[in-house]
C-alpha cells in the first residue's frame, strides 16, 4: 500500500512539473465527460431532424437553439463530439498500429525491407492528403459511412508515424544495451518488444496523439466540405449545413460558433497533450541524474 | 614576493535541487601567482569542473554561486555586472572547458574562429592585424598555417585541442583556467599537447589552473596542486611536497592508486563509495572511507589550516602551525 | 594446441560513401591473435584511437565479419556456424563493454541484466534457484546483493554497474571474457576492484581474459602478454615484460614514454616526434604505417610492411630495424609467442 502511494505521489509530483501535459489531458477529459454525460442526459434522438421546431434560438427548452432542420443543437454538440473522438481514436491508432509495425520492420531489420518500405513511405508522403481524400470521398458520397470514412482517413496517416518510429528504432538500435540483450540470447523479436518498445513508449504516445490530431483534422475538413457521412451529426457536418443554410448571415450564432468553439478546445488540449508528452520523450529532461 | 593574481576565498557554489541544496563546491579558498601553473585534481563529484566554470561566472541554473569572493588581480568577478564580466572573460581570464574539441563550432573555419573572439573585445582592430595576430597565434601552439583554412573535423583531436589553447591565449589573458584538456586524447598526443601548453605558459607568463582527475599529469605538468574532495579541499602545498610526503589520508590513497609500470602488483583502490552530496557524511565528509579516521572525524568538519608555510590540509590529525 | 578463439590474418575494411565516391578504410590489416584452450591466459591489446582495437573486439564476438581471413571458434568459422553452435559460442565468450551506464536499459532495474541471460540459457530450473545464482555471483564479486538488486540503473555508481557487469559476465562461466576498455569510465579509486575482480576470475576460474585499452599501465599490471596495434597492424607482440620494460618497436617505445608517471621527479622529457599536418592517414604509403612519425625511418620501411622478426623466444616486432632476427608467420605468433610462463 505504501508503494501506491508513493508511486502516486511521484506521478503527482511529476504532474506539477509538467503542466502542458496536465492541462493538455484535462482538456480532453473535460470533452469526454461532456460527451459522456450529456448522453445519459440527452437522448441522441434530439440530434436527429424534427426533433424540435427549426430555427429556434436558444431559449430553456433549447439549450443551445435549434436548425433549420429541427435538430437541437446541444444535442447534436454532444453526438458530435462523441463522434469527432471516435473517428479521431480510431484513425490514429489505426494509424500508429500501421506504424509500429513497418516502423520497428524497417528500423530494425535493415536491409532490403528498409529500403523498399522506407520507399514507399517517402513516395506516398509527397501526396497531398487532403486533396486525395476529397477525389476518394466525392467518388462513393452516397455510400460514405463513418467507418470508411476512418480506413480511408487512416490510410492516409500512417506514413508518418512509419518514419518518426523508424528513425528512433535506428538511433536506439546500435545501444549497448541492445547489444548485451542479444549477447544474453535474446532473438530479434524479443529484443524489439522487451528492449526497444518501452523505450519508446513516449514516441508512440506522441506519435498516436499526431495522427489521432491530423485525422481529426482531415475528418472535419472532408465533413465541412459535404463529403462526409450525411446522415451523421458529427462537428464537421454541423459546420457544413451551417453553411448551406446561410447561417452566418441569418445570424444564427448557435449553430456555428458551438462547433467551431468545441473543435478549436479540443486541438488545443491535443497541442497541450503533445508538447507535454514531448517533455516527457526529451531524453535531456528525462534523465533523473 | 609577487601578489596573487587570483585569490579564491571560501566560494561556494550549490545546485538548485527538489530535495535541497547540493554543494557541489563548499568553501574553496586558494590563491594564483602570476605564471604559476597550479593543479586541482580530484576525481568525478569532487566539484572541479564546477569550480573552473564559477570561477568564469558560467555558472548556469540549477547551478547558483552561494557565496564567496573570486578577486582576479584584486577585483571581485562575483560581484561585477554582466558587462564587465564579459569583457574580463578571454582577455583576462580564459577557459578552456572539457570537451572544447566538440566546442568548434563545425560550420566555420579555424581561422574565423580565432578571430571572432578577438574582434569581440577589439572592436577597432583592422583585418590585416587580426590576420597576423591569427597566424602568430597558431604559430604559438605549432599549428602549421595552412590549418587556418581548415574546417574542425579535417583537424585530428590533438589538433582541435591546440586550437582551443589558441583561442583562449588570443588576448593573452592573465590566467587561462584548463578543464581537463586532455581527457579525450590519446597518451602520445597529449603529452605533445601538453608539453605545447607548458612552452605557451613560458613564453606568455601566463598562469595556468590545470583541473583534472590525473595524477600522472598532474605531477609532469604542475608546481602546486589542491586536492579536491566533495567540493572542500584536502590538502594544498608544491606538487613535490605533496606527493612525496602527503599529509591527507585521501591523498595518500590518491597517489598509490594509479598502476606502475615498474612492478606488477595488488590494485589498490579506495574502499567505499563517493559521497552522496545530497546528504553527506557528518563532520569530515571522507571519514567513512578514511584509514585514519577518529572519534573526532564523524563530529566536526576539518577547516584548512596551514600546517607548513605554504602547506594546507584539511584533516583533524594536523594541529595548525605556530606562526 | 588448439586454440579456443582465434583469429588468422584477419583484415577488415570499411567502405562508405555514395555510389561514385567510395571511401575505404582499412580497420585493420593482417592481423592474427589466439587465445588457447589449455591455459587461461590474460592477453592485453593495446592501442590508441584508430588502432582498429574495437573493430579487433568486434570481429571476435561475430558481431561483423572479416574482409579477408577468419575468425575460428573452437576450430569453427564464426560467420558460418549453426544455431545451436552460436548459441554455444554466446554462453562461452562473454564481454564488458566500456560504458557502464549505456549497457542497461534504462527501463528495467538492474535486475533485467542478471536474470535474461540465466532465463535465456537455462542455468537455474526454478525462479529461486535462478536468485539465488544471482546473489552468488554478485557476492563473488564483492557485491551486496541486497544493495544492488531492486535498483535503477542511474541508482547505482559508474562502479558498482560495472561490477554488475562482470558478475553477469561471470555467471556463465565462459571460457573467455573479452573486456573492452572496462575501466576507462570508472573513477581511479574504483578501478581497482574492478581489475582485482578481473584477475581473479582468471585464477580462481581459469577464464581467459582478453584485455583491451588504450590504457598501458593497467594493461601491464593484469596481462601476460601484450599485443600492440597501431593504425591496424600488429606492431609488436609478445610477453609482458619484455615489451613494457624493453620495447623494441619505435612505437612502443613512444607510447611508454608518453605516459605521465605520478612522480614529479621522473619527467616527461621533451618530445621529438613530429606533429602530424592532418587526420588523412598516409593512403599512399605502402610500407610501415608508423613511417612518417618514426624517428628512425629508413628507405625500406617505405616500400614494404616489414614482417614480423622474433626478437626473443616470447616476442615478436614488426620492425626493419631487427631484420637481422628470423622472421615469423604472422598467425603462428598466436601458438609460438607467448607468456614466459
Amino acid at each position: 500500500m505504501k508503494a501506491l502511494g508513493k508511486r502516486l505521489s511521484r506521478v503527482g509530483a511529476y504532474c506539477r512539473r509538467n503542466p502542458k501535459l496536465v492541462s493538455g489531458v484535462s482538456i480532453i477529459l473535460t470533452l469526454v465527460l461532456f460527451w459522456l454525460i450529456g448522453s445519459l442526459l440527452l437522448s441522441p434522438t434530439r440530434a436527429q431532424p424534427i426533433s424540435g421546431l427549426p430555427d429556434q434560438p436558444p431559449s430553456l427548452r433549447y439549450l443551445l437553439g435549434t436548425d433549420s432542420n429541427g435538430r437541437e443543437l446541444l444535442a447534436v454538440m454532444v453526438v458530435g463530439t462523441g463522434l469527432t473522438l471516435r473517428i479521431g481514436i480510431l484513425a490514429g491508432a489505426i494509424g500508429l498500429g500501421i506504424g509500429i509495425i513497418l516502423g520497428f520492420i524497417s528500423g530494425y531489420y535493415g536491409g532490403l525491407l528498409d529500403t523498399v518500405i522506407k520507399g514507399i513511405v517517402d513516395v506516398l508522403l509527397t501526396v497531398p492528403p487532403l486533396a486525395v481524400l476529397v477525389v476518394i470521398a466525392a467518388v462513393i458520397t452516397r455510400a460514405m459511412t463513418l467507418d470508411s470514412m476512418i480506413v480511408i482517413v487512416a490510410s492516409l496517416s500512417w506514413m508518418l508515424p512509419t518514419r518518426t518510429i523508424r528513425a528512433q528504432v535506428l538511433t536506439m538500435r546500435e545501444r549497448a544495451y541492445i547489444q548485451v540483450a542479444r549477447l544474453s540470447g535474446m532473438n530479434s523479436l524479443e529484443v524489439i518488444v522487451k528492449e526497444l518498445m518501452p523505450n519508446l513508449l513516449p514516441y508512440l504516445a506522441a506519435s498516436f496523439v499526431g495522427a489521432t490530431a491530423a485525422s481529426i483534422l482531415a475528418c472535419i475538413g472532408l465533413e465541412a466540405l459535404g463529403l462526409g457521412p450525411q446522415s451523421l451529426p458529427t462537428l464537421g457536418m454541423t459546420i457544413f449545413w451551417s453553411i448551406s443554410f446561410s447561417a452566418m448571415l441569418r445570424n444564427m450564432w448557435w449553430w456555428w460558433l458551438p462547433p467551431i468553439i468545441i473543435i478549436a478546445i479540443l486541438f488545443v488540449g491535443l497541442f497541450l497533450l503533445t508538447a507535454g508528452l514531448d517533455e516527457i520523450a526529451n531524453p535531456r529532461l528525462r534523465r533523473r541524474m | 614576493m609577487k601578489a596573487d593574481i587570483l585569490q579564491v576565498r571560501n566560494l561556494r557554489v550549490y545546485y538548485q535541487t527538489s530535495l535541497g541544496p547540493l554543494k557541489a563546491v563548499d568553501g574553496v579558498t586558494l590563491s594564483l601567482k602570476p605564471g604559476e601553473r597550479f593543479g586541482l585534481v580530484g576525481e568525478s563529484g569532487s566539484g572541479k569542473s564546477t569550480l573552473a566554470l564559477a570561477l568564469m561566472r558560467l555558472t548556469k541554473p540549477p547551478g547558483y554561486i552561494e557565496g564567496g569572493q573570486v578577486l582576479l588581480d584584486g577585483l571581485d568577478l562575483i560581484k561585477v555586472s554582466e558587462n564587465e564580466i564579459r569583457k574580463v572573460r578571454l582577455a583576462q581570464i580564459a577557459l578552456v572547458p572539457q570537451g572544447a574539441m566538440s566546442s568548434l563550432n563545425p560550420v566555420m573555419r579555424i581561422k574565423d574562429q580565432i578571430i571572432d573572439g578577438i574582434k569581440d573585445h577589439l572592436k577597432k582592430m583592422p583585418g590585416s592585424a587580426l590576420e597576423e595576430r591569427m597566424h602568430e597565434l597558431l604559430a604559438k601552439v605549432e599549428l602549421k598555417p595552412e590549418m587556418a583554412n581548415m574546417f574542425p573535423h579535417e583537424l585530428s583531436g590533438g589538433m582541435k585541442q591546440r586550437v582551443c589553447l589558441a583561442i583562449a591565449i588570443s588576448l593573452s589573458p592573465r590566467v587561462i583556467i584548463a578543464d581537463e584538456p586532455t581527457s579525450a586524447l590519446d597518451v602520445v598526443v597529449q603529452r605533445q599537447v601538453m608539453l605545447t601548453l607548458g612552452q605557451v605558459q613560458e613564453s606568455l607568463g601566463v598562469s595556468i589552473l590545470l583541473v583534472g582527475h590525473d595524477m600522472g599529469l598532474m605531477a609532469q605538468f604542475v608546481e602546486r596542486i589542491g586536492v579536491l574532495y566533495a567540493g572542500k579541499l584536502a590538502e594544498v602545498g608544491s606538487v613535490r611536497e605533496v606527493f612525496k610526503e602527503s599529509l591527507h589520508p585521501y591523498t595518500r590513497l590518491l597517489i598509490a592508486c594509479p598502476p606502475s609500470l615498474e612492478e606488477k602488483g595488488e590494485f589498490k583502490g579506495i574502499p567505499g563509495l563517493p559521497p552522496l552530496l545530497l546528504n553527506p557524511p557528518s563532520g569530515c565528509v571522507f571519514h567513512p572511507r578514511c584509514p585514519q579516521t577518529t572519534s573526532r572525524c564523524s563530529v566536526k568538519i576539518p577547516s584548512l589550516k596551514e600546517v607548513y608555510p605554504g602547506r594546507w590540509v584539511a584533516c583533524h590529525l594536523y594541529t595548525e602551525v605556530k606562526r | 594446441m588448439t586454440a579456443l578463439l582465434e583469429a588468422c590474418n584477419v583484415t577488415k575494411v570499411f567502405s562508405s560513401g555514395g555510389f561514385f565516391k567510395r571511401k575505404e578504410t582499412v580497420a585493420l590489416e593482417n592481423v592474427s591473435l589466439s587465445i588457447k584452450e589449455s591455459s587461461p591466459s590474460i592477453t592485453g591489446v593495446v592501442g590508441e584511437t584508430g588502432s582498429g582495437k574495437t573493430t579487433l573486439a568486434r570481429l571476435l564476438l561475430g558481431f561483423i565479419a572479416p574482409t579477408e581471413g577468419e575468425v575460428l571458434y573452437k576450430g569453427r568459422d564464426l560467420q558460418k556456424m549453426s544455431r545451436d553452435e552460436r548459441l554455444e559460442f554466446q554462453r562461452e565468450v562473454q564481454v564488458i563493454f566500456q560504458d557502464p551506464f549505456e549497457v542497461y536499459n534504462p527501463f528495467y532495474k538492474v535486475d533485467h541484466v542478471l536474470t535474461t541471460p540465466v532465463a535465456k540459457f537455462h542455468l537455474a530450473r526454478s525462479k529461486t534457484q535462478g536468485r539465488k545464482l544471482i546473489e552468488h555471483a554478485l557476492q563473488a564479486i564483492g557485491l551486496q546483493p541486497e544493495e544492488t538488486l531492486g535498483r535503477y540503473p542511474h541508482q547505482l555508481s559508474g562502479g558498482q554497474r560495472q561490477r554488475i557487469m562482470v558478475a553477469r559476465a561471470s555467471l556463465l562461466k565462459p571460457r573467455i571474457i573479452l573486456a573492452d576498455e572496462p575501466v576507462s569510465m570508472v573513477d581511479a579509486s574504483l578501478r581497482a576492484t574492478i581489475l582485482e575482480n578481473l584477475r581473479k576470475l582468471n585464477q580462481k576460474f581459469g577464464i581467459s581474459l582478453l584485455y583491451i585499452t588504450h590504457d598501458l599501465t593497467t594493461a601491464y599490471q593484469i596481462s601476460d602478454n601484450i599485443i600492440v596495434l597501431y593504425q591496424g597492424s600488429v606492431v609488436e607482440v609478445g610477453d609482458i615484460e619484455l615489451v613494457i620494460k624493453n620495447p623494441q618497436h619505435p612505437y612502443t617505445q613512444l607510447l611508454v614514454a608518453s605516459i605521465p608517471v605520478p612522480d614529479p621527479d621522473r619527467s616527461w622529457g621533451q618530445d621529438s616526434t613530429p606533429v602530424l599536418v592532418s587526420k588523412t592517414s598516409t593512403k599512399l604509403n605502402r610500407g610501415c604505417k608508423f613511417v612518417d612519425r618514426c624517428p628512425f625511418a629508413m628507405p625500406v620501411c617505405r616500400e614494404n610492411p616489414p614482417p614480423f622478426f622474433q626478437t626473443d623466444g616470447y616476442r615478436a616486432v614488426r620492425c626493419y630495424l631487427y631484420k637481422d632476427a628470423s622472421v615469423i608467420a604472422g598467425n603462428a605468433i598466436g601458438k609460438d609467442v607467448g607468456p614466459k610462463r
